[in-house]
């Protein structure tokens, strides 16, 4: 769970992932209807869900003979995931700003 | 849905007292800057003091939104805030569909604070997890968090 959230955000990191992550906030798509819509090619495109996969974004599943894509229905999840990363990125700030000023810095032994 | 609280513990160099004022009237002093709302540059977020106060961000385009508000102040041990934020990245302005953030500063010895956050009560914004669970609509939750997600992967 710890890295759960970087892996997340490494995912999105790339400009194509992030093209797939919109097209699929439509609906549940089909990589040959994604390859179809945007500049990637369908080889590409089965790439970038395979990392969105593996980084628990989306989720497929068979329909007939196809394999649709769509985005994991659980947006407090991921509310929580962000969360749990920015009180991370948070109280470590905090902690150096609170040193940094205090009055009584290096007037006692920690 | 239930999730667990997230918790977070950090012992900090200072004294309790210290601690519980950069925390609150100094929130802005170390705020990590890439996490906010708005689509403009922050300028500023502010901590109100006393219970009631209001926990917000404003932004260079003159816009302020509310993160949440103070629901107990107890200087130099305990802070609680709600936590207006729901699935969408949206201002949802009820209080019942709130979560809230606990923190809790303590005494370890002379000079040394651990300050301890808890952030609860997730399925209070269950109403936005439910639309998200109906869902094939656009807005899905994932549209505010995804641009930060990108913001954050990007810096």
């Amino acid at each position: 769970m710890a890295t759960y959230g970087s892996d997340r955000l490494s995912a999105l990191a790339d400009p194509s992932r992030r093209a797939i992550f919109e097209a699929l906030r439509q609906g549940p798509r089909a990589v040959g209807e994604l390859a179809a819509t945007l500049p990637i090619s369908r080889p590409a495109v089965s790439q970038h869900l395979k990392v969105l996969k593996e980084a628990g974004l989306v989720v497929d599943q068979a329909a007939g003979t196809k394999r649709l894509y769509r985005l994991r229905p659980d947006g407090i999840a991921a509310l929580r995931a962000y969360l749990d990363e920015m009180w991370s990125d948070a109280l470590s700030s905090f902690a150096k700003q609170a040193e940094a000023t205090a009055p009584d810095r290096g007037s006692e032994e920690p | 849905m239930t999730l667990e609280p997230i918790r977070k513990t950090i012992t900090v160099a200072c004294s309790r007292e210290h601690a519980f004022k950069v925390y609150t009237e100094g929130f802005d002093s170390w705020w990590p800057r890439e996490h906010h709302l708005g689509e403009a540059e922050l300028v500023e977020v502010v901590l109100e003091a006393g219970e009631g106060g209001r926990w917000y961000e404003r932004l260079a385009d003159g816009s302020e939104c509310v993160w949440g508000r103070v629901l107990a102040w107890e200087p130099p041990g305990r802070v609680v805030l709600s936590w207006h934020i729901d699935g969408d990245w949206k201002i949802d302005p009820d209080p019942a569909r709130a979560s809230e953030i606990e923190v809790v500063f303590t005494e370890k010895g002379p000079g040394t604070t651990r300050v301890a956050i808890e952030h609860r009560a997730f399925e209070r914004h269950g109403a936005t997890a439910e639309k998200v669970h109906d869902g094939v609509d656009t807005d899905d939750g994932w549209t505010g968090l995804l641009k930060l997600f990108a913001a954050k992967a990007a810096s």
